[in-house]
């Protein structure tokens, strides 16, 4: 029976589900991870606001890895490949998505934009979502961990208006902290305190990619996530129901 | 704007929900939408009422329920407010989500002759 529009027609059954709406992603991000676990390859979703320096950040991991070889990335933009050139001028081998319209990257895309990409000796991958601070967070793309760069210049409530974004983090990175000096109103106190009210277990890394600081231990986060992979996931060999390019 | 995708999500959602039911048409949608989905229900709202024309929902409203979001102690249950350091005060232990993250079809209602 019809509880709401009132027009009480005796035809109605009610069908009770729990269904995700985004289930179709969720299988194909499942279905990306395989493919990482299976190549023993970190995967990592960097998302953050227009600007927030992720491009930068990645450029200066090139810089102070030593072994560009060992990282690739995806680098989500709505209109140029701007970000896949610097990467590649980094020395580190990337592809664009182009996604037009689209404000996020889905599991999709990045499974489209996997097959046929070189991940030869690749121990990490990044994908470099578009920027912006509410829709990326929403899709899975197939991450083992997902990390928000967060400038200083953005504000100190930042967390606070984006908190699905940070619920989701599993590391903020404090990027452009060689401003702090040029912003005396800005408190990094309060960006932690707005940080532990929007993420339970908030770990976060102060850096400036544009003089390398902050590098070491970024690096050796990946280096530890990456060890954590392979002793969680030994390396199954994964269904597939299309050919692979590679 | 990710909203029109998720109606795009949602109507093929019905559309597997309904398939069962031949015949049939779709005469109201439910959805549960978290607090921290990172969906904004105005905006679903707007996006469904568009994007709903020629499909199974044309003629379906869609009902949204938004579910606040709650944060607890994983070990005493302790509920922790939104707003508040999302850590146990007395166990000293991260916070869990217990709701508030759902994008869920939860109830779709056809009408059958
Ligand atoms: N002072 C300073 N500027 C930085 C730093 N990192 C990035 N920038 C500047 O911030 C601007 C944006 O940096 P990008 O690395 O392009 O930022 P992004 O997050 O990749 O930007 P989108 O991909 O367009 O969202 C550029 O002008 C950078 O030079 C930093 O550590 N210090
Ligand atoms: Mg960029
Ligand atoms: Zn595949
Ligand atoms: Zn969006
Ligand atoms: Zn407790």
């Amino acid at each position: 029976m019809c509880q709401d529009c009132g027009c009480g027609d005796p035809n109605l059954v009610p069908i009770e589900v729990q269904h995700r709406i985004l289930e179709r992603n969720d299988q194909t991000a499942i279905h990306n991870r395989e493919h990482f676990s299976a190549d023993s390859i970190l995967c990592i979703n960097l998302m953050g606001s227009p600007g927030a320096g992720k491009t930068a950040v990645l450029e200066a991991t090139a810089r102070a890895a030593g072994n560009p070889r060992a990282f690739a990335a995806l680098a989500g933009d709505l209109a140029t490949e701007n970000d896949a050139d610097r990467l590649r001028a980094a020395g580190i081998r990337s592809r664009a998505i182009t996604t037009g319209q689209a404000c996020h990257l889905d599991a999709e895309l990045v499974h489209r934009s996997l097959h046929g990409f070189d991940l030869d000796d690749v121990e990490c991958l990044f994908i470099e979502n578009v920027g912006n601070l509410v829709c990326p967070a929403v899709y899975d793309l197939g991450q083992a961990a997902n990390v928000v760069a967060l400038s200083v210049t953005e504000g100190e409530d930042k967390p606070l208006k984006y908190p699905t974004m940070f619920q989701k983090a599993d590391l903020v990175l404090l990027t452009k902290t060689d401003l702090l000096p040029h912003l005396p109103h800005i408190r990094v106190t309060k960006i932690y305190d707005a940080l532990a009210r929007v993420m339970p277990d908030p770990q976060v890394f102060t850096i400036a990619a544009i003089n390398d600081s902050g590098m070491t231990q970024w690096l050796r986060w990946l280096e530890q996530r990456r060890a954590k992979l392979a002793s969680s996931a030994p390396a199954t060999h994964h269904h597939h129901e299309h050919a692979h390019a590679r | 704007m990710h909203e029109y995708s998720i109606v795009q999500s949602l109507v093929d959602s019905v559309e597997s929900v309904a398939r069962p039911y031949e015949g049939g048409s779709v005469h109201h949608v439910y959805v549960d939408i978290g607090e921290l989905a990172g969906v904004d229900c105005d905006l679903l709202q707007t996006a469904y009422d568009t994007f709903r024309e020629g499909t199974i929902c044309q003629d379906a409203p869609l009902t949204i329920e938004r579910i606040a979001a709650q944060w607890e102690c994983p070990h005493c249950h302790l509920a922790i407010r939104r707003g508040e350091i999302l850590r146990c005060p007395s166990c000293n232990e991260p916070a869990k989500l217990a709701a508030g993250d759902e994008i869920l079809l939860r109830r779709v209602e056809m009408e059958v002759a």
